[in-house]
């Protein structure tokens, strides 16, 4: 069914036992994000030590698409460089925008290509990238913010 | 299961969309008229008539085209006129409803020092918390920009508008009150009398969002003795870009105008300029004339079929469904769960599935309906829910469309494994 190239198996898990779920720790920088078409809300964290990720967690409500999402985001990009991150980050996008075209590189994005059959369906691209761009705003502002000395 | 009142199998017909085939391979089953209702071919008809053989700017040309384009624009004006009871010279073509209730927002925030309309400090606009935001950020804004302070009506848990203190939130200072006929959300009708008795005796003017009332089921301005109301075109059959704000005569004629330009004159100067008389005033510009053509034909259309038979079939479909859904573990209806002061629109949620996921697999049934907040973010905020599932009714569906949405809901159950 085509329901099924959405909603992968390990969407599905990743929605009912979300990872880094829960906001904690002493956050480099925190941002808030909504998708205003839908409503769905998250803030997330970051704690970055100079370039190198060491947390991210989140808390949020939203559809099982966007939920998955940042869950199998936090833990791809947790112990990356902010470099290293950003470059999954814009391959994730890219597969976002792919109308199905493409099927993801796994070496990159690991999990996250499960998400490959959204791009299919036009409604939901902004469910699963909302998390990825929270956390690309709070990565951006924390270096930043690091630059400048004010951690 | 047989409606000795309407048969909207025979309806679906006049329908071009309901031959699509959706995704999955399904027949359409189209529960989001709340949003916007599909178009019966008479409605696409009278557009491609109008374009096709009297296409020409309307108030402007002295050829044949134009005089048939005056008709026919002043024509589709009566038709709305007289199908909510009031006056050719009070109603008003907008693109909307949204337009239209900013048109009086900004018409009443251009009011001059000392006018009827004037707000400043200490002043009150009042709404509800079941507006939708085209009937809310309006006049929050016109609020803030007055210095005038926004009130409004709470809801029930169940869902209806809490008038227990109508007397203290329609004060002495109350200037406009603006309230919605129909819940987008919740379904319920919201009963009228005592807040435009109130609104009157203190001197403020009663502003209803028809939205949701005027596509599905009779209404009088006059009956109601209301001053204003707004509905969009496109919910009542009608093509998109047209809408309407009806007033009263007495009203309007006071009032300033919002668009300025073409059309709306009477004299124009480099450093000034007069007004033309109602309704053209506040319609500047060459008009959505074929739309408005469109929506003659929609009420048309709906008079023909008869409103109040509309309005009984919906409330068989609604009774269908809120009975089916509440019998369903794990399906919470959100608002009025019985038939009193109720429209078709049933609201409802599916515990551990968000809504975007539950329209995402009635979709594949070919079942549309509306998820998320509707529009109506404090409400949402004040039910304690992040967003519905709805299904909306027209007089197209069937109890056949019922039964696929309450087989639908069980399919999301089982595919979400809760
Ligand atoms: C109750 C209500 N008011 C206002 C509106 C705004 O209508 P439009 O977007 O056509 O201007 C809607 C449409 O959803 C509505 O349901």
């Amino acid at each position: 069914m085509e329901l099924d190239s959405l909603y992968q198996e390990v969407i599905l898990d990743h929605y009912k036992r979300p990872f880094h779920k829960g906001l904690s720790g002493t956050p480099t920088k925190q941002v808030h994000h909504v998708n205003p078409s839908c409503g769905d809300e998250i803030t997330l964290n970051i704690e970055l030590d100079g370039d190198l990720i060491r947390d991210v967690n989140w808390d949020g409500v939203g559809c099982s698409i966007s939920q998955a999402s940042v869950s199998i985001m936090s833990e791809l990009l947790i112990g990356k460089s902010v470099d290293d991150a950003f470059k999954v980050v814009e391959e994730f996008t890219e597969l976002m925008q792919s109308k199905g075209s493409i099927l993801g590189n796994e070496e990159v994005l690991e999990d996250a290509v499960a998400f490959a059959g959204v791009s299919k369906f036009p409604a939901r691209i902004k469910c699963a990238l909302l998390g990825w761009m929270a956390f690309k705003d709070a990565a951006s502002q924390g270096l930043s913010q690091q630059v400048k000395g004010e951690k | 299961m047989t409606f000795p009142l309407l048969d909207a199998h025979l309806i679906k017909k006049d329908f071009p969309i309901f031959d699509r085939v959706m995704r999955g391979g399904n027949q359409l089953v189209y529960l989001d008229s709340g949003a916007t209702s599909q178009k019966p071919l008479t409605v696409l008809d009278a557009e491609r008539q109008f374009y096709t053989q009297h296409n020409a700017a309307v108030h402007r040309g002295s050829y044949l085209l134009a005089e048939e384009a005056n008709e026919s624009y002043d024509n589709a004006r009566q038709v709305v006129a007289t199908f909510l009871g009031g006056k050719f010279e009070e109603t008003i073509f907008t693109k909307s409803a949204t337009e239209a209730l900013n048109l009086l927002a900004y018409s009443f925030g251009n009011s001059p020092h000392g006018d009827r309309f004037f707000l400043q400090p200490g002043d009150r606009i009042v709404v509800s918390e079941m507006e939708h935001h085209a009937n809310l950020i309006p006049w929050q804004q016109l609020a803030k920009r007055t210095g005038a302070e926004l009130a409004w009506f709470p809801i029930t848990s169940e869902g209806r508008l809490d008038q227990s203190e109508i007397n203290t939130l329609i004060n002495d200072r109350t200037k406009i009150v603006a309230i919605t006929h129909q819940s987008n959300v919740l379904g319920t009708i919201n009963p009228l009398s005592e807040l435009i008795a109130r609104t009157h005796e203190v001197g403020a003017v009663f502003v209803l969002d028809a939205c949701q009332s005027v596509p599905h089921f009779d209404i009088d301005v006059k009956e109601l003795d209301i001053d204003f109301l707004a509905f969009s075109g496109h919910k009542a059959l009608g093509p998109t870009g047209i809408g309407v704000l009806w007033g009263r005569e007495a009203l309007l004629e006071i009032m300033e105008p919002f668009l300025v330009g073409g059309s709306m004159i009477e004299t124009v100067t480099m450093t000034d300029s007069t007004w033309a008389p109602l309704p053209r005033r506040f319609e500047a510009g060459v008009p959505n004339m074929a739309q408005a053509v469109g929506l003659s034909a929609a009420l048309k259309y709906l008079d023909a079929v008869g409103l109040e038979r509309i309005h009984q079939h919906e409330l068989e479909l609604t009774r269908l469904a809120l009975g089916f859904l509440s019998e369903i573990p794990g399906v919470s209806i959100v608002g009025p769960t019985d038939l009193l002061d109720r429209g078709g629109v049933v609201s409802f949620t599916i515990d551990g599935v968000h809504p975007h996921d539950v329209g995402q697999v009635l979709d594949q049934h070919g079942i549309a309906v509306r998820t998320g907040h509707h529009c109506a973010w404090p409400l949402m905020r004040k039910l304690g829910v992040v967003g519905t599932t709805r299904a909306s009714f027209y007089l197209y569906n069937t109890p056949e469309d019922v039964e696929s949405l309450v087989d639908g809901v069980k399919s999301v159950q089982s595919y979400f494994k809760v």
